[in-house]
């Protein structure tokens, strides 16, 4: 068993053992400062540059590397975007994105910093994998699978505390199943398990029969669990620190469809608005997304759909 | 350079000249801007560069990016010249048969990166460039960009890196025909003084004439300018050059020609004729 418990060992460890490994960042060290001395000339700051750290990553890349590049989320792939899709996207090579403060986790920051679309725009790149780890140990469970494939990777990264305790192994595409339940089964990623978690105990509290799904990876999606959710749970959820449109509703949406069934759904995100600043507890309150919250909404939606 | 090898050039880039004006119809393609980096390119890969059909997997070889992308006819005509793709196979020009279209793509042999994005092989190849160096290789990096394509920032942002990490491996060379895609350059966003920018971005410029042979071989046997910062050439050159009815001009960038005018227009290369050209001008593709 591995002692590998942080981020920062992990990478250290995946570079030191194999020379393809490029640590690359547009001036965002916070959570690789170590690293220059460990890596010397395989550590590459390119300053302020996301655009350029993108092309030249799919320089090294086109030579045989893998680039793991980082920066926050909002500026590795909006500012980049099109280095990211056209330069790694077109010749689909094996660049990995460590994007930082995805979602909520940008709390005080403001709209400029919010990555709330990333799940949508990274997931329309064909060959694009996405993963949205929900703690540090989810993530650094996930990691050396998702680093090792020859598939690029957009990974939310999280380097918060370990939210659940047991994570089981890591399979790209599948979703690690926590509970099942026939009354309501909550889909989310990221740093929202957490919160979820504790809406799921609510809600088992008060009789009902709770599932509970950490996605893990959103690009493969794991389609099987998905359908089974949808055809043995009465209602369905999904929470997460995205915008409404083109994250995990519309990746769930899009499954059902294909498979030419539906279900009675639940989506919790943000709905055509950036959220409200703020410390990430506060942020979490006003935008109704702590535990209690969220299992007040799924109760409200149960009581309008017994009314109704 | 002996007058045997300056034929040996000057033949080939009239052979080049030819595939580009062929090219030039049955859709068209950016006619202006391949002819006028056709020298460079056919000088390039005439034992300038460490490249040839053979050594394409070695990752000791020199490596060219044709960062401006449109010009690829000039590649592509270059490549059929020298053998490494079978001429009929130009004919296949915009056919979904096969992978020539307006801009350059892996699927050709000896295309290094795709482009037609402005503003990126300059990143790409300085990511190939620090490869070289961690690897301890010599072999050289050359990026061919646009001028027009010198207002995108991330040209100048890459420079901004390559300066800092001393990549004296990283060679740009500036087409400088003078003109982008509707108007010259100096009329919309001026460039000049050109060689005072990049040097006040930590490079080590040369400005030649693009054209001439045995400059360029004076210029490029003088790489690397310098041992700690990226070299950078100015080739000025011609929009159109060889077809005097297109030279220069604003309104002929990207060409569609009719069957006439292509036949008038090979004879014209041969300076035996002048073309009266009546299809439409297009300004935007």
């Amino acid at each position: 068993m591995s002692t590998i418990s942080t981020y920062q060992e992990l990478i250290k460890h995946t570079a030191l053992n194999d020379e393809r490994y490029i640590v690359m960042t547009a001036e965002n060290r916070a959570v690789v400062k170590e690293l220059p001395p460990v890596l010397g000339n395989r550590f590459i700051d390119t300053g302020i540059t996301e655009q350029t750290m993108i092309g030249m990553a799919a320089g090294l890349a086109l030579r045989g590397r893998v680039p793991i590049c980082h920066a926050l989320a909002p500026f590795l792939i909006y500012r980049a975007y099109e280095f990211v899709r056209t330069d790694v996207g077109i010749a689909h090579l094996p660049v990995k994105l460590s994007a930082w403060i995805a979602g909520f986790l940008s709390d005080g920051n403001g709209p400029t910093h919010q990555a709330i679309e990333d799940v949508a725009l990274m997931r329309t790149i064909p060959g694009m994998t996405v993963f949205c780890p929900s703690d540090h140990a989810d993530m650094v469970a996930m990691l050396p699978e998702i680093w090792a494939s020859p598939d690029p990777a957009y990974v939310r990264v999280n380097v918060r505390p370990d939210v659940y305790g047991k994570h089981t192994a890591f399979k790209t595409g599948v979703a690690e199943v926590i509970s099942e339940g026939t009354d309501v089964t909550l889909l989310t990623y990221g740093m929202l398990l957490e919160e979820t978690l504790k809406a799921a105990e609510i809600l088992k509290n008060q009789g009902l029969s709770v599932g509970l799904l950490n996605m893990r990876s959103l690009k493969p999606v794991d389609e099987k669990a998905i359908l089974k959710v949808a055809a043995t749970s009465k209602l369905v959820v999904t929470v997460e620190d995205h915008f409404l449109t083109g994250g995990l509703y519309s990746i769930v949406a899009e499954v059902l469809l294909k498979n030419r069934t539906t279900a009675n759904f639940l989506p919790l995100a943000l709905n055509e608005k950036w959220f409200k600043p703020g410390l990430l507890s506060e942020v979490l309150v006003y935008e109704g997304f702590t535990g209690p919250q969220i299992a007040e909404r799924v109760q409200q939606h149960v009581a309008a759909e017994a009314v109704g | 350079m002996t007058d045997a090898k300056h034929k040996e050039l000057k033949d080939r880039a009239f052979a080049v000249r030819e595939h580009i004006i062929r090219m030039s119809t049955d859709g068209g393609c950016f006619t202006g801007a391949s002819l006028s980096c056709a020298d460079l390119i056919v000088y390039l890969y005439s034992g300038y560069l460490n490249v040839n059909k053979d050594n394409l997997q070695d990752p000791q070889r020199d490596f060219l990016l044709l960062s401006k992308g449109h010009d690829v006819p000039a590649l592509y005509g270059t490549f059929a010249e020298l053998g490494w793709i079978e001429k009929d196979r130009l004919k296949n020009h915009l056919k979904s048969n096969d992978s020539i279209y307006w801009h350059p793509n892996r699927n050709i042999p000896g295309i290094e990166f795709h482009s037609g994005s402005l503003g990126h092989l300059p990143a790409v190849g300085l990511g190939i460039a620090m490869d070289n160096k961690l690897k301890g290789y010599n072999n050289k990096v050359v990026v061919i960009t646009g001028d027009g394509e010198l207002d995108e920032g991330s040209v100048w942002e890459t420079l901004h890196v390559a300066s800092a990490y001393k990549m004296n491996n990283l060679t740009i060379v500036v087409d400088r025909n003078h003109f982008q895609a509707n108007m010259k350059t100096e009329d919309l966003i001026p460039l000049e003084p050109l060689a005072d920018k990049f040097e006040a971005f930590g490079c080590v410029v040369k400005r030649i004439d693009g054209h001439d042979f045995a400059a360029l071989d004076e210029t490029f046997s003088q790489l690397p300018f310098h041992a700690e910062k990226p070299s950078v050439i100015i080739a000025d050159t011609v929009r159109g050059k060889g077809l005097p009815s297109i030279e220069a001009r604003a309104d002929r960038w990207f060409c569609n020609f009719n069957a006439e005018e292509v036949e008038s227009l090979m004879k014209e290369l041969h300076g035996e004729a002048k073309t009266t050209l009546t299809s439409e001008t297009l300004t935007v593709r």
